[in-house]
């Protein structure tokens, strides 16, 4: 039998904070080796560990799986949180990467010129609330159902939940008048998983600081 | 029985084009509706078509969908390690058109080094390690599809790309001549020419704010 995921990043949000909060959503144990000097980065490298000589990598089941996406695609078809057929995959595949858009920007954000950080935060505000949250609540309305794919919880779901986090991280009235967002989020956040992985002492990690922001940056010049 | 898939983009590669490769190496015909004014993504946002108010956008199977990724995966069935490496590669070229002038030569270089550095070596050492026609389970699969597309969108900007490659080479004359594909390659397809100065036009006519 394999052991536990072994995720492979630094000790940071980035690319592999979906990939923590999906495995820990699925009620999965994983284990983290944190980059903490571009050293640790080059002997991952030299071992041919990187398909494409980056992170976030994850061990799992005899396979060293790079790409974001394809991480999140196995675990999610693995634990059963990608539909049950390939129309609700496709349903599923179309919220997850509204969502991506919107999770990129904000995770770029930290990394913006000075110059252009407030136009960027004032983009991100505006397309919360015009395009991606409307976008969502649309689909909750139109169904009126606890989820947002075939009435049980899917990676969408949880991807959109950790997503609102965020959001309300960098402004909490952009999410006031979504009352259906609001009430998934209180719904997704009250599993069991998901709630011991909100509390402090799990592997979620806080928002990027200026020290962690400054390894990052020696790590990946 | 399903109407054809049709696609709605403007009358160019973009971000649609992968879509174009995988429905003609799959052998699915399509339609495609053109977008060529604002007027026209207006009407297809306010008629509310758009989830997420952008293109692409397939209506296939009695779905609007959008999002490319989600579009390919519903075509392919698989989406995996090989095809969202290549796309990262991709992307580069994608947004290449609508860099400034200047940029735009710095940026070739740029992608060449990737090209070269990262990404085709990966593929070169997996077609020779198994020796076999196609990227994975020897059979055609998204991830030669869009390698190919890819080969060759680099190579219509650097022609010996791939120089150093011989087993991408071997690869790409064999799955260019996968009966749908060549089909794909000859004049009069869907295949959308190099972007040009019309098609960068365009665009900024209908996405600019």
């Amino acid at each position: 039998m394999a052991g536990k995921p072994m995720l492979h990043y630094f000790n940071g949000r980035g690319r592999m904070e979906s990939t923590r909060w999906l495995l820990a959503a699925a009620g999965v144990e994983f284990e983290e080796k944190l980059i903490e000097s571009p050293e640790d980065l080059k002997k991952l490298v030299n071992e041919g560990s990187l398909m494409f000589q980056q992170v976030p990598m994850v061990e799992i089941d005899g396979m060293k799986l790079v790409q974001t996406r394809a991480i999140l695609n196995y675990i999610a078809t693995k634990y059963n949180l990608y539909g049950k057929d390939i129309k609700e995959r496709a349903l599923i595949d179309m919220y997850v990467e509204g969502v991506a858009d919107l999770g990129e920007m904000i995770l770029l954000l930290p990394v913006a010129p000075p110059g252009e950080k407030d136009a960027k935060l004032a983009l991100i505000k505006e397309k919360t609330t015009n395009r991606y949250f409307p976008a969502f609540e649309k689909v909750l309305k139109s169904h009126g159902q606890d989820y947002l794919v075939g009435n049980k919880l899917s990676r969408a779901d949880i991807h959109l939940v950790e997503l609102i986090y965020y959001v309300e991280e960098l402004d909490p009235s952009l999410i006031a008048n979504f009352p259906l967002l609001k009430a998934l989020k209180a719904r997704v956040s009250s599993l069991p998983t998901v709630k011991k992985f909100l509390q402090p002492g799990s592997q979620r990690k806080p928002p990027l600081d200026q020290k962690t922001l400054e390894q990052g940056r020696k790590i990946f010049k | 029985m399903e109407a054809r898939p049709k696609l709605h983009y403007p009358n160019g590669r973009g971000r649609m084009e992968s879509v174009r490769w995988a429905l003609a190496a799959a052998g699915v015909e399509f339609d495609e509706e053109f977008l060529e004014t604002r007027e026209q993504l207006h009407k297809l946002q306010k008629g509310k078509h758009l989830l997420f108010q952008q293109v692409p956008m397939v209506e296939i199977d009695g779905m609007k969908l959008v999002q490319t990724r989600s579009i390919l995966h519903y075509i392919a069935e698989n989406i995996d390690m090989y095809v969202e490496g290549t796309l990262d590669l991709l992307e580069m070229i994608i947004t290449h058109p609508f860099l400034k002038p200047e940029d735009q030569q710095k940026e070739v270089v740029s992608m060449t080094q990737k090209a070269v550095i990262r990404y085709f070596p990966v593929f070169e050492k997996i077609l020779r390690d198994h020796g076999q026609k196609f990227l994975v389970g020897n059979q055609l699969s998204l991830a030669d599809v869009i390698l190919l597309q890819t080969i060759l969108a680099l190579e219509e900007k650097v022609p010996n790309i791939l120089a150093a490659f011989p087993h991408l080479q071997e690869f790409t004359v064999k799955i260019s001549n996968v009966p749908t594909i060549k089909k794909f390659l000859e004049p009069g397809s869907k295949k959308k020419p190099p972007p040009d100065d019309v098609y960068v036009r365009t665009v900024y006519t209908i996405f600019a704010p």
